[in-house]
């Protein structure tokens, strides 16, 4: 029998609000511990919560992102537990009326485009952060995180690969950066998930029993722990026996899931309606003005792509996954360089030299001027297509102007017919076995007297040029 | 005529005359607390240092001119609400030695008037009781009867005006924490209109229940009290913006054109003292002959108020009294083998009895798969319970009733019976299950010499009707001003 996995995902953005959700903390990342509290997100007795109307704002932004409907009455509930990390001894979150519902976001894979559900996005708070020490038996709390706001976006469960998951996530954190309102840095633990995964028969409608994965730290976690995952399942029914559900833990070290905690050790939250805060009233004006300030997204900058610049549904995928990264292209564009070049440059030297030293395309050490000055002394035969990339390096090293590195190392190409024939002689005069073999019909050697002739004139040479010297002279 | 026999308005006449000063008056409160709270147990925290910083800063603001109604007036605060620096216990081991590094926004407003705050009052251990007997500290006792019960919450509170201890007091009102002990204890008590004052700073215990509100000596000094204490708070999001009223000002004379309704399901309730019953009627009838037009109405949820309020009081404080985990202040338990042990022990050791009762119910309650029968059913009927009410007022201006079904019953007669316990919060419950204001006001003495307080309940905001019906029968009567001998 065949089995397919059926997948939703629970992820959860911290929002980049300067604030906390229900005090005037700051949200800083870093800082001392402890330093960022105070008796409200501190839980101490008799202090209550007062909403942060930007984590609202915010919400909204990703909501109607994601084309959710908003519910105008929203309600925050406590969710009851016991943790060191967690002050009130309860987590403010919605839970019944959450802000969002029915949204939904597309992926695209291997070609296709795919459709999927967001069951509801919801605001809460996020808990502190244990400590161990490792030589002692003592954990220490600090709770500069507590009360960062954060949403749950939770996906339906119509993801089916691995794959699909790891491209969805990449969606939902396009959209947040797109929207200015969360870093989505999984390693930093701004934007987490959770996985619920499941296995059914292909083509059968109920789905299996659930197991949820946590410590998903990566996106590679994410995609290796579900493969695992599914796998584990699979082996499970094919020798006939019953997946558990349960909570299961990934061990990046060893590359599996290991079980956690069982269904019946499942907390029971006893949530009930948070009654120090009244319920959000989300009026039709709030909505429109917020929909007023949302940028253009992902999706809709691919299609402006394709059709405003020409580009293969690739490279548009690929230059408008990051807002910066489009804007750095639409930047080299306006300064000259044409689109697939620019394209090209980008996707290719550009983005293997960010990736190779870490760096964001905001702080890219290649400029899009620069680049599109590259592009152009290119095209207007200044410099050939192999030099380019020499002096890319030498941009990326120098951030110097690429006119200026050609100056300075004079590296301009040469066009002059008389230079090209005295190089050409020099080559031929150099090799006469060559010259001999070529004659007697060994026309291949063409490519290595056009190697001789640019090394003849250290790269300089223009190679068309080179190219139609060098037949004549053996004719 | 001592000092501290004074009430706030007769007070705020000499004050202002410089006849007193607030030391002088101040010293004379503090004295009055020696001599006899040692037979009360009203207050936890005797505050002596900061009581006369305070009343030296009201004597140099009488003497520039800038006196409020408030400034040099020495008063007593509940325990269950914070004042930096100095400790508050809500009656509680577990929070024995917490000392609030902030005061509650109620406290910052009687600070602003230069109020003198002399100490922190006894009450029930979280404010959860009806006889001040679930003090971790001892309970305090009723100034008229040493044997009996001050009534709860704010027993400590209640004693400590009724025994001229301090001009006037706050207290706390969840389930009739104020009404009740200052019927037992022949004081004035107001529970304003939930959202009226801010509960921040106000140590939860049930948060959509809970209302902090004065007890006075008189009708009068509870609405300058309340004038004080009123007001919209950004701080908490549950207070009302609606502007604050001169509330000693709605006293007239007379009730002409006030019609009051009598809810049968609380006057003709079984178990009510005779006593009890008789001294509301009595109330009536004066209240009649003031003006006042009287209709019967009915409350017909009545019957359900004790069950919904015991599942909804105790569900929201199994929540609120989650953060008294020993991990980050109050009492830890050093014994502890992990996380789990700590947690037990520290709870176990720092919670009285009916604090655990109440979070084991409440815990219960909001458990998957009892959230629907408890909570749930709970809240369907407290939106009845409103109903009634509102139905009940097109009637009329204010509701009269008793407070309680029984005078102030002795020390240790209920505490092994909670049921019985419970069941003598009937007629308090249900304002606060629909956040409108109540009042209690002295209405006669039991043969055995106890007080009885009438209770009044308006609609929403309409402090005002609470505070003209029972300024209007406080005038032509004299229950208020007898005095308990201790």
């Amino acid at each position: 029998m065949e089995f397919e996995p059926v997948i939703g995902l629970e992820v959860h953005a911290q929002l980049k609000s300067n604030t906390k959700i229900f005090c005037g903390c700051s949200t800083a990342f870093g800082a001392p511990p402890n330093t960022h509290v105070c008796p409200v997100c501190l839980g101490m007795p008799g202090m209550l919560p007062v909403l942060n109307r930007k984590v609202v704002e915010y919400a909204l932004k990703m909501a109607l992102a994601t084309g959710c409907v908003v519910s105008k009455k929203s309600r925050f509930a406590r969710k009851n537990y016991f943790y060191p990390d967690l002050p009130k001894g309860y987590q403010i979150s919605q839970y019944e009326l959450p802000i969002a519902e029915h949204g939904a976001v597309e992926i695209d894979l291997d070609g296709k485009r795919k459709r999927i559900g967001l069951t509801r996005i919801h605001m809460e708070e996020d808990a502190g952060k244990l400590i161990h020490d490792p030589n002692r038996p003592v954990s220490f709390v600090d709770f500069n995180r507590t009360g960062v706001p954060l949403i749950e976006i939770v996906s339906e469960p119509d993801i089916r690969s691995p794959e699909e998951a790891g491209a969805y996530l990449r969606k939902l954190r396009s959209i947040l950066r797109y929207l200015g309102i969360s870093d989505g840095n999984m390693e930093e633990g701004s934007f987490r998930c959770d996985a619920n995964v499941s296995i059914r028969a292909q083509g059968t409608e109920p789905f299996g029993i659930r197991t949820e994965l946590k410590n998903l730290n990566s996106f590679k976690h994410v995609e290796n722990a579900l493969a695992y995952e599914i796998r584990r399942q699979q082996a499970v029914a094919a020798e006939g026996g019953r997946v558990v559900q349960e909570t299961r833990l990934w061990d990046p070290e060893r590359s599996r899931t290991v079980s956690m905690r069982g269904k019946e050790e499942a907390h029971d939250y006893r949530y009930f309606p948070d009654p120090d805060l009244l319920p959000l009233m989300i009026e039709d004006e709030w909505i429109e003005s917020v929909q007023k300030t949302l940028p253009e997204l992902p999706d809709e900058k691919k299609g402006r792509f394709e059709t405003v610049y020409g580009l293969p549904a690739y490279d548009a995928g690929v230059l408008t996954a990051s807002k910066e990264l489009a804007d750095f292209f639409e930047a080299c564009v306006s300064a000259g360089a044409g689109a697939k070049s620019a394209s090209n440059w980008i996707m290719g030297p550009l983005l293997g030299l960010l990736h190779a030293a870490a760096t964001p395309v905001e702080e890219s050490p290649v400029s899009a001027d620069h680049l599109a000055e590259l592009i152009g002394l290119i095209e207007n035969d200044t410099i050939s297509g192999k030099i380019a990339k020499t002096v890319f390096d030498e941009m990326a090293a120098s951030s110097k102007a690429p006119a200026v590195i050609v100056e300075e190392k004079g590296l301009v190409q040469v066009t002059d017919a008389g230079a090209i024939e005295a190089a050409v002689d020099a080559v031929l005069a150099r090799c006469p076995d060559e010259v001999e073999a070529y004659k007697g019909g060994k026309t291949k050697l063409l490519g290595f007297f056009v190697g001789q002739v640019m090394k003849e004139t250290r790269g300089k040479a223009n190679p068309k040029l080179a190219n139609e010297v060098l037949k004549a002279k053996l004719k | 005529m001592q000092p501290y026999e004074l009430t706030i308005s007769e007070a705020r006449k000499l004050l202002d005359q410089k006849q007193i000063s607030s030391v002088e008056l101040t010293r004379a409160v503090l004295a009055r607390i020696d001599s006899v709270d040692p037979k009360l147990n009203a207050f936890l925290t005797v505050s002596e240092e900061s009581a006369l910083a305070d009343a030296e800063a009201a004597d140099r603001a009488i003497t520039a001119g800038t006196s409020k109604l408030l400034t040099g007036i020495p008063l007593a605060v509940k325990d269950v609400i914070c004042t930096e620096g100095i400790r508050t216990t809500c009656a509680s081991k577990i929070l024995e030695n917490f000392v609030p590094p902030y005061s509650a926004t109620v406290i910052e407003k009687l600070k602003s008037q230069n109020a003198v705050l002399v100490g922190k009052t006894n009450m029930d251990e979280f404010a959860m009781g009806s006889s001040n007997e679930h003090s971790a500290f001892g309970a305090a006792r009723n100034p008229w009867d040493l044997s009996r019960i001050p009534g709860g919450s704010s027993g400590g509170s209640a004693a400590a005006v009724a025994a001229d201890m301090c001009l006037g007091a706050l207290g706390s009102d969840t389930g009739g924490s104020i009404r009740q002990p200052a019927s037992h204890c022949g004081v004035v008590g107001l529970k304003p209109t939930y959202g009226r004052v801010s509960r921040f700073g106000l140590v939860a215990f049930a948060s959509s229940l809970d209302q902090i509100g004065p007890l006075a000596k008189s009708v009068e000094d509870s609405a300058v009290l309340l004038n004080a204490l009123a007001g919209h708070d950004r701080k908490d999001s549950t207070s009302v913006p609606e502007p604050v009223p001169d509330y000693p000002a709605a006293i007239t004379p007379d009730l002409g054109g006030v019609t009051l309704g009598l809810p049968k399901e609380y006057l003709q309730a079984e178990g009510t003292d005779p006593e009890v019953g008789r001294a509301v009627a009595g109330a009536i009838q004066t209240l009649e002959g003031l003006g006042a037009r009287c209709v019967e109405v009915s409350l017909p949820m009545t019957e359900y108020v004790v069950a919904a309020y015991y599942v909804i009081a105790p569900c929201e404080a199994s929540s609120n009294l989650a953060r008294y985990d020993g991990v980050k202040y109050g009492a830890r338990a050093n014994d502890a083998e992990d996380l789990m042990d700590m947690y037990r022990k520290t709870r176990s050791r720092g919670f009285g009895p009916e604090v655990q009762r109440r979070i084991i119910i409440g815990t219960y309650s909001l458990s998957a798969g009892y959230y629907d029968a408890y909570y749930g059913k709970a809240s369907q009927v407290r939106t009845r319970i409103m109903e009634d009410f509102r139905q009940a007022f097109t009637a009329c201006d204010a509701l009269v009733c008793p407070v309680a079904p029984t005078p102030a019953f002795p020390i240790g007669e209920k505490t092994d019976d909670p049921l019985t316990m419970y069941l003598s919060d009937i007629f308090t419950l249900s304002a606060n299950l629909a956040g409108i204001p109540g009042l209690s006001v002295p209405c006669g003495f039991s043969t055995e010499g106890l007080p009885i307080g009438l209770q009044v309940l308006a609609p929403y905001f309409k402090e005002e009707t609470l505070i003209r019906v029972a300024g209007s029968f406080e005038q032509t009567t004299e229950f208020h001003k007898k005095r308990p001998r201790i």
